[in-house]
């Protein structure tokens, strides 16, 4: 990989500013930079900007002003093909991510488009599948799975990309308890960077070491999450809120890792 | 490919049929269809072996006849305007059953033979090529065999998307329910028809996002050919015993 430099950061964005094509400005000036190996949330209340900024990161929306560069390589027209296989985006919904007749197929596809064929692609295939648990399911259709393993299935269409950052759009939603912890052992079992969008507060006091708040289109925080999360003030002022009952001062401080394989149902 | 990927049409199974790619098999129903439409139709016997040559298929792909003639019925509304032929066509008349007072014409007699015969065995051939062959398998055919990848790719989206699309119909119906509403009568046509705008507006944004989605992992315009189905020279040839012997009828059909 061309981002083998440590130094270089996964993601760097520099005044990031967008308006809608409707005159609506959602991005006012966005600083963002995501170290290589970091798992940061992306945390911030409904219509802060969130899935907006997340367009920009591969180059589906295109900057008004300021900059964004994905391990040195910035997001602009030419580098698009490359940008898009560095930047994995897993979206909120698995049955818009999952758009073939059967997994495998669907998994094949970002490395197909690039131009990989034969033994090689059925071997990056099926690694991407195994790291996510999903292996045995590979000649399914994706509306024969359970949402949990639609959301792996997901996870594993943009692993197959070797993607120097994975972007998970509420990777938590939908998925009961059980599907949501084999989640968060696939996702600490990667050695990428993530950058996580997230209503799910105790998910990202679980997965990412620091968090950032996006709010009214500007990055109002940027802080370890314990910290951030303890900070009553700061989390009223922008709409966010802790499940009841739930004490980031108490939560272990590094997470259970279960011994189970996130296959096991 | 999967399990569970089996559409009601499908049958499961191995047979040699079966195993025929499925460009192949497409292009010998293909042909199959042409010929049986060129034949004479007065050629009765003609007619009788096509249908004996479709049986040896089925019988080799062990498709029960049952199974087959139950598919087949989805003809019926298609073909029901050639039973009024005898009635409309003018041209002489003949009073088959004599004690009763109903005159056909003959050259109406024999359109409406022509269209059911040739359209019955056509059906006969599709519902054979849908048991045998899987709905993935058959756009993999079209694809090689062609088909502009456009039409392939929506039929594709079909596929994929034609579960969805009905299970949010059916959220929709439920919701519906849920709220008191039980359509009745033309009264309630107007809920229907906007409920049926509502799916057609989340479809569409639906699609949106999956564009979106596409565009994100590298699409550019075209799907990459992820399996190419390929056929040997015995493969071709076994599947052109089919079209190749109808053809044979149909020759002797002119030439008697």
């Amino acid at each position: 990989m061309s981002g083998t430099l440590a130094f270089v950061p996964s993601l760097d964005v520099r005044g990031l500013a967008y308006a809608y094509p409707d005159g609506h400005q959602a991005l006012f000036g966005v600083d963002l930079t995501v170290e290589r190996g970091e798992r940061v949330a992306l945390l911030g209340p409904n219509g802060a900007g969130k899935t907006t900024l997340v367009l920009h990161l591969n180059g589906i929306l295109t900057a008004g002003a300021g900059t964004v560069a994905v391990a040195g390589l910035p997001v602009a027209k030419a580098n698009l093909a490359e940008i898009r296989r560095r930047v994995g985006i897993v979206f909120q919904d698995p049955d818009d991510q999952l758009f073939m007749p059967t997994v495998r197929e669907d998994v094949a596809f970002g490395p197909a488009a690039a131009g990989m064929r034969g033994p090689e692609l059925e071997a990056a295939v099926r690694t991407a599948l195994e790291r996510v648990g999903m292996a045995e399911f590979a000649d399914r259709p994706p509306h024969h799975l359970s949402f949990g393993q639609r959301r792996r299935v997901a996870v594993a269409t943009v692993l197959v990309m070797e993607p120097e950052i994975l972007v998970l759009d509420e990777p938590s939603s939908n998925l009961d308890p059980a599907s949501r912890r084999e989640l968060a052992d696939i996702v600490r079992s990667l050695d990428v960077t993530v950058l996580m969008v997230t209503h799910d507060l105790p998910y990202a006091l679980e997965l990412c070491p620091r968090s950032v708040v996006l709010s009214e289109g500007v990055i109002a925080a940027d802080a370890p999450t314990g910290e951030l999360l303890a900070d009553r003030e700061l989390m009223r002022r922008h709409r966010l809120e802790l499940p009841f009952g739930f004490d980031p001062a108490a939560a272990p401080v590094t997470p259970v890792t279960t011994t189970r394989k996130p296959g096991d149902r | 490919m999967g399990a569970g990927h089996a559409h009601r049409l499908y049958r499961q199974g191995d047979s040699a049929v079966h195993r025929l790619p499925p460009h192949c098999k497409l292009a010998a129903v293909f042909c199959f269809v042409l010929v049986v439409v060129c034949t004479p139709r007065t050629a009765l016997w003609a007619f009788g072996a096509y249908a004996l040559l479709l049986a040896a298929v089925a019988v080799t792909a062990r498709v029960p006849i049952g199974f087959l003639l139950r598919r087949m019925l989805i003809e019926v509304p298609f073909v029901a305007f050639a039973f009024l032929m005898p009635f409309v066509v003018p041209g002489e008349q003949i009073q088959p059953l004599g004690f009763l007072p109903v005159s056909v014409s003959v050259p109406g007699l024999w359109d409406a033979w022509n269209v059911l015969a040739k359209a019955t065995l056509g059906v006969a051939a599709s519902v054979l090529l849908a048991a045998t062959t899987e709905l993935r398998a058959l756009l993999l055919g079209l694809e090689r065999l062609r088909l502009p990848p456009l039409l392939v790719q929506i039929a594709t989206f079909m596929i994929r998307y034609g579960d969805v699309v009905t299970d949010e119909m059916r959220r929709m119906s439920v919701a519906r329910r849920s709220r008191g509403f039980e359509a009745s009568g033309p009264r309630h046509w107007a809920v229907l028809a906007k409920s049926a705008g509502a799916l057609f507006i989340r479809s569409y944004e639906r699609g949106e996002r999956v564009h979106l989605a596409m565009l994100s992992r590298g699409y550019a315009g075209t799907m990459p050919v992820i399996d190419r189905v390929t056929a040997s020279r015995a493969q071709w040839t076994a599947a052109a015993a089919l079209p190749l012997a109808a053809l044979l009828v149909c020759l002797l059909g002119w030439a008697l």
